[in-house]
């Protein structure tokens, strides 16, 4: 008997909700080495972050409110990335929104009704816009996309602190933040006596939504094809650049209303806070659901379950709550080599010997 | 004006600008040589931030900061060696396994430090290397205290240029690692192991971020900080660029971006601008975009960049 590997030429579909299955096993498994070497029981440990993350009513919707942002941060990446536009910088997208919808938020012009529509559609806009300078310098100047996009997060990052700390800081309180939003432009919440919010319901709504328009669209098909082929979407007509730039302005848009929702719903103002790297670990979730719009929704509420989780897991047991950035970066690895088998399958075979 | 060009002209800003330039200097050469053997290593900022933390905890724990030194190059090599089992041999997505790598190596860095140090209200803090002002040289007036009177990994770092440029240019081995970076499939003819070389550019890489970012930890600062690299791994991808995958460009390329770094950390400390030290904290990702937008359609980059290797379609 040997074993070989073979190509594929068809993958068939219950790999893809097989492989990130896999793939988090085998993460958690690997991860079980840093819980030992924190001195924990690793079934104890990993109980503690699971009780953590759904155990109760209000852990469960804590789980659900921290996915929202995911939700979106991951199909903003899924998009682009399926355009091959890579798009590192849905982190400083997420603040362009931020910034939209608190500044929105807050202003007293405004009728109310208007605000939250006016705050989503802002936030949007500002991610898009955002996103749209990295794709412009790209497809212009052909300016690397990956440095682009995350050297922009930098800026946006500073130039939003050095408005908080400036003109925009609120001067009730000695932090550099930005004045609260007003109490009207506030999302809606869901669930009474919890934090579940309209933007976790918009976070799902969205992923059906981009879903639709990636396999029922020409701008969709657009899409694929540049990522699949650029240079035969070329020859097939379609005006490839032009396709880069909207991608991009939709990504942005996705990754601006993550910040939105965290705003409106969450933290109505933003802070140096705001964001714990949301934009970072959408890419891990892109992957994860095989930047799929649909696959995104599970893998973000993973991802939620993680970070809300390992505080309780942190407090229980003493490991570092810091295991949950350990656990996205190892997921990302052991899902991309988990792909493997979606290119070769394993056989085992006998091999004649010559008597 | 003159304000600025006064902080500019002074033995201080230039002795400033060589030191923030070091280790960026070391990443960037780092990143040089695994994209001259066509794989961009995205996983440069992760590599430093780990780098900085293990380079910190063994020199705060044996007591000898070169110790610290060692330890974070073999982290670095460790996981240069990773991306090239992920990259190379199995032939995975450059952009996405880089990426995985540096949020892994983050995450490790930060569990790490608070499995090791756990929450202390006194962050610990090593006695970080002292300049080494060379002797005779470092009296000569101006150019002596700006080029000859720091500690000694920056003379280490900017002479690992010339060297760097010699292996690249003047021996079979750099002759060898170019061809992989331009053309895998004479590269294999020739009789030249294209995945050994990218392991080997992988491992040099990895080594020189682990340096560059212990040097924050152990030159620059005294002590590891979760935001001690914070983006500067990445400008390093932008300099390789600008820079134009050649040492000395590099360098320069380096040096330039050290200059405008010194200069934004002496116009917020000076307070001739009024503006929230933010503003000065951005402009040197602002001035990368910009160089990048200006310089980057010249750029040639390897041919092989981004183009896995795989034995079976030679």
């Amino acid at each position: 008997m040997r074993i070989r590997l073979e190509t594929r030429f068809i993958t068939p579909a219950w790999l893809n909700f097989v492989l990130p299955v896999i793939a988090v096993f085998a993460t958690l498994v690997l991860c079980g080495g840093l819980v030992v070497a924190a001195g924990a029981d690793v079934f104890e440990a990993y109980t503690a972050l699971f009780k953590g993350a759904f155990g109760n009513r209000f852990n469960f919707v804590e789980t659900l409110v921290k996915a929202a942002p995911l939700v979106f941060t991951g199909l903003a990446v899924a998009v682009a990335f399926r355009a091959r536009f890579w798009n590192i910088g849905a982190e400083g997208q997420l603040l362009a929104g931020a910034m939209a919808a608190a500044f929105i938020g807050a202003r007293e012009g405004l009728p109310t009704w208007s605000l939250v529509p006016s705050m989503l559609v802002g936030g949007a806009l500002a991610g898009g816009v955002w996103a749209s300078i990295p794709a412009l310098l790209k497809v212009r100047l052909k300016v690397d996309d990956v440095v682009a996009t995350l050297m922009l997060n930098f800026v946006i990052f500073y130039a939003m602190m050095a408005l908080l700390s400036g003109p925009w800081k609120d001067s009730l309180s000695g932090y550099p933040d930005s004045p609260d939003i007003r109490m009207v432009a506030e999302f809606p919440i869901l669930l009474e006596t919890t934090r579940l919010h309209l933007g976790v319901l918009l976070a799902a709504l969205g992923a059906v939504v981009v879903w639709l328009v990636m396999t029922r669209t020409t701008f969709g098909f657009a899409i694929r094809a540049v990522g699949e082929n650029t240079r035969a979407a070329a020859h097939g007509g379609i005006p490839v650049n032009r396709v880069v730039l909207f991608t991009a302005v939709l990504s942005g848009g996705l990754a601006g209303l993550a910040g939105v929702g965290e705003v409106a719903g969450l933290h109505f103002q933003v802070m140096a806070t705001l964001s714990p790297g949301y934009g970072y670990t959408g890419i891990v979730i892109a992957m994860l659901a095989r930047l799929n719009p649909l696959g995104v929704v599970p893998a973000a509420i993973f991802f939620a379950a993680i970070a809300t989780g390992a505080e309780s897991m942190s407090r229980a047991t003493g490991v570092p709550v810091f295991l949950a950035d350990v656990i996205q970066g190892a997921s990302l690895i052991c899902m991309l080599v988990a792909l493997l088998f979606t290119q070769y399958r394993v056989r085992l075979k006998t091999v004649m010997r010559n008597a | 004006m003159s304000e600025i060009l006064e902080q500019i002209f002074q033995i201080g800003f230039f002795t400033a600008m060589l030191r923030v330039a070091t280790p960026l200097l070391l990443a960037t050469l780092g990143e040089m040589f695994s994209e001259r053997a066509g794989v961009l290593n995205l996983g440069i900022e992760g590599i430093m931030l780990l780098g900085a933390m293990v380079g910190f905890a063994a020199g705060y724990f044996s007591g000898s900061l070169w110790l610290g030194i060692v330890a974070a190059a073999v982290t670095g090599i460790a996981f240069g060696g990773l991306m090239g089992l992920l990259t190379v041999s199995l032939g995975l997505s450059q952009h996405v396994s880089g990426l995985g790598i540096t949020l892994l190596c983050s995450g490790l860095a930060f569990f790490g430090y608070r499995l090791i140090f756990g929450q202390p209200s006194q962050p610990p803090h090593v006695d970080a290397f002292e300049s080494v002002p060379l002797p005779w040289f470092s009296d000569i007036p101006f150019i002596g205290p700006i080029l000859f009177d720091h500690v000694t990994l920056v003379y280490i770092a900017f002479l690992l240029v010339p060297f760097a440029a010699f292996l690249l240019y003047r021996t079979p081995w750099g002759l060898n690692l170019r061809t992989v970076g331009e053309n895998l499939q004479a590269a294999a003819s020739a009789g030249v192991s294209v995945a050994w070389k990218r392991y080997q550019a992988l491992m040099i890489s990895g080594a020189l971020f682990g340096i560059a970012g212990a040097y924050f930890s152990l030159a620059q600062f005294n002590a590891f900080t979760f935001g001690v690299i914070s983006g500067r791994g990445w400008v390093c991808i932008a300099l390789v660029v600008l820079g134009r995958w050649d040492p000395w460009r590099c360098a320069f390329a380096a040096l330039l971006f050290g200059a405008v770094d010194a200069l934004q950390l002496r116009l917020q400390s000076s307070g001739i601008i009024d503006l929230p030290f933010q503003v000065f904290l951005l402009l040197p990702f602002l001035v990368t975009v910009v160089a990048m937008a200006v310089l980057a359609r010249n750029a040639r980059a390897p041919a092989s960049l981004l183009v896995p290797y795989r034995k079976e379609e030679r």
